[in-house]
């Protein structure tokens, strides 16, 4: 059973002098969950994140993540793990291929390993023909799915979306969120963040965090239950709308 | 009743790539229009030109009564743009930000005051914060209201809210509608349908053209599809089962359910049965209310 969590977490907090950003908080995700982790701005998401992948140290609390402690293990969690965010993702001058070999190159892994993933992606993806582009000229759509496969490349236990799809239309939104349905049915865990409730509907679990504590976690169904409410977006803003922080 | 926007026949080209292709609509004073179109649909370049900060290849347009070409310079004082991108200046607080604008139109911070009054006592909390340093939310809330410093006719905002979370969103869109009462005219581009559905009217874009202008109600009752939700036990599997039924037109996520658009002849108990055979498990079809997204996604759909 203890094999199943790829990411737990207890008491965990960050200070920054008498700033609490991250309160106490405890949370477990399963192996091939999609976790959504959500909360209004400013309340402590990126935070939190920074502590899972190893880029911050927390002020108190515990956790392990893929296996690893995030306390004394920083460096073997970031070879375990994937990132990706809307703001930085990929490297605008490069061509696609440079892209992925980048960031496989960056992950250690062998030339042979890369020639074979990189041509699976191209496959998967039908991107053989822009596979030269730089990536600064390929639209939106494909830049997002590329993104994904960048920080994916090494098989990570875990990928982390940091925001993956603000302010990209409805039908690319879709597509990008199928991408994270196959990488979760092949077993990877993925924990996302996003401002739209409706892809919330498509996480196995919620949690979402309100002035750095986590105020609510379960299934999107049961949270609209609990909150007798329709849709994931009137569970929202029940839970967020005491927030204090809101800057 | 006068028009605040005036469009005729917009054409613009980038090398071979049309952006806009004889665009023409025109938005009403003191309406709000929402621009709705997928990426690269040309929304942004049409801020540009409306803006005046592109010329088009051909046609004319008219903000506030004056020419986006022959009176630049005059256009410039009527409106206030919230580009796509954060446009405030990072390393300066929330008060110098604000003074800045005022100065640059000449105005007074206090000279429009009852314009910005719900935005300014949200950002009063802290006014010596860079503007870098502030929420994504907070962020937006501050640039319209250096937007709106010298009380513009028409507010021309490209999508205003991404990366704001839902509470802010809709406190954003509070505060539209209460310029919108105050007189201002707003043309809003967004990739939110649920933010679509505010407006009184949307302009459809695709392929820098103009595919319909209508309110969002007449706007879904053209869509003239069989709509329903689909659920199951296991929902990526369903996704594809869905896909591969020939009288699926389309199968798309939607919130907690799958929505197909299906032909006239679909027959839900049919293909709950075929669903089965293929190895589905807990399959429940029923009807949908298409909304402004349903009527996105197959216009986009279309397009490719």
């Amino acid at each position: 059973m203890e094999n199943d969590i790829t990411i737990s977490v207890k008491g965990l907090t960050k200070r920054f002098g008498n700033f609490t950003a991250v309160d106490n908080i405890s949370f477990e995700v399963r192996k091939g969950e999609i976790f959504g982790f959500l909360g209004a701005n400013g309340a402590g998401k990126t935070t939190a994140m920074r502590m899972l992948c190893g880029l911050s140290y927390p002020t108190s609390g515990s956790g392990t993540v893929a296996g690893y402690d995030i306390t004394r293990q920083a460096e073997e969690i970031k070879r375990h793990i994937g990132y990706m965010s809307q703001r930085f993702s990929l490297y605008e001058e490069l061509t696609v291929k440079e892209n992925l070999t980048l960031f496989s190159t960056i992950y250690g892994m062998t030339s042979n390993a890369i020639k074979a993933k990189t041509e699976n992606v191209f496959r998967i993806l039908g991107m053989e023909n822009m596979k030269d582009a730089p990536v600064k000229d390929i639209p939106v759509g494909w830049k997002q799915k590329l993104a994904f496969s960048a920080a994916t490349m090494h098989n990570p236990e875990v990928v982390f979306l940091d925001e993956p799809t603000g302010g990209v239309d409805p039908v690319t939104r879709r597509k990008f969120w199928e991408m994270i349905y196959r990488a979760s049915s092949e077993g990877m865990t993925i924990f996302v963040t996003t401002h739209y409730l409706d892809e919330a509907e498509y996480c196995n679990r919620i949690s979402i965090m309100v002035d750095g504590r986590i105020k609510a976690l379960d299934s999107p169904e049961r949270l609209k239950e609990k909150y007798g409410v329709k849709t994931m977006d009137e569970a929202f803003r029940i839970v967020a709308r005491d927030a204090r922080r809101g800057e | 009743m006068n028009n605040a926007i005036d469009i005729r026949g917009i054409t613009k080209k980038y090398g071979s790539l049309t952006a806009l292709d004889n665009v023409t609509f025109s938005v009403p004073e003191g309406m709000m229009l929402g621009l709705i179109g997928p990426d690269g649909a040309g929304k942004t370049t049409l801020y540009r030109i409306l803006t005046t900060l592109l010329s088009p290849d051909a046609g004319t347009a008219t903000v506030a009564g004056l020419d986006t070409v022959k009176d630049y310079k005059g256009i410039r004082a009527e409106i206030g743009y919230m580009p796509e991108r954060f446009s405030l200046y990072q390393d300066l607080t929330v008060n110098e930000n604000l003074h800045f604008f005022a100065s640059l139109f000449g105005v007074k911070v206090e000279d429009n005051y009852d314009l910005i009054a719900p935005i300014f006592h949200q950002l009063s909390k802290f006014p010596n914060r860079r503007a870098g340093a502030l929420s994504g939310g907070m962020k937006q809330k501050l640039a319209l209201g250096c937007a709106l410093i010298h009380r513009p006719k028409v507010l021309l905002l490209d999508e205003p809210t991404t990366g704001v979370d839902a509470v802010s969103r809709s406190e954003f869109w509070d505060m539209l509608a209460t310029l919108k009462e105050k007189g201002i005219t707003i043309l809003v581009s967004t990739s939110y349908m649920d933010e679509a559905q505010r407006c009184e009217r949307i302009a459809l874009i695709d392929k820098g053209r103009i595919l319909d202008v209508n309110t969002p109600e007449k706007l879904v009752e053209g869509l003239g599809e069989h709509i329903y939700n689909v659920s199951a036990e296991k929902m990526y599997p369903l996704l594809e089962a869905l896909r591969s039924l020939p009288e699926v037109k389309n199968c798309y996520t939607f919130g907690a359910t799958l929505h197909i658009a299906t032909e006239s002849g679909f027959h839900p108990a049919d293909a709950i049965r075929r669903l089965s055979d293929m190895g589905l498990t807990d399959v429940k079809i029923y009807p949908a209310n298409g909304d402004i997204e349903d009527l996105f996604i197959k216009l986009a759909g279309n397009g490719e």
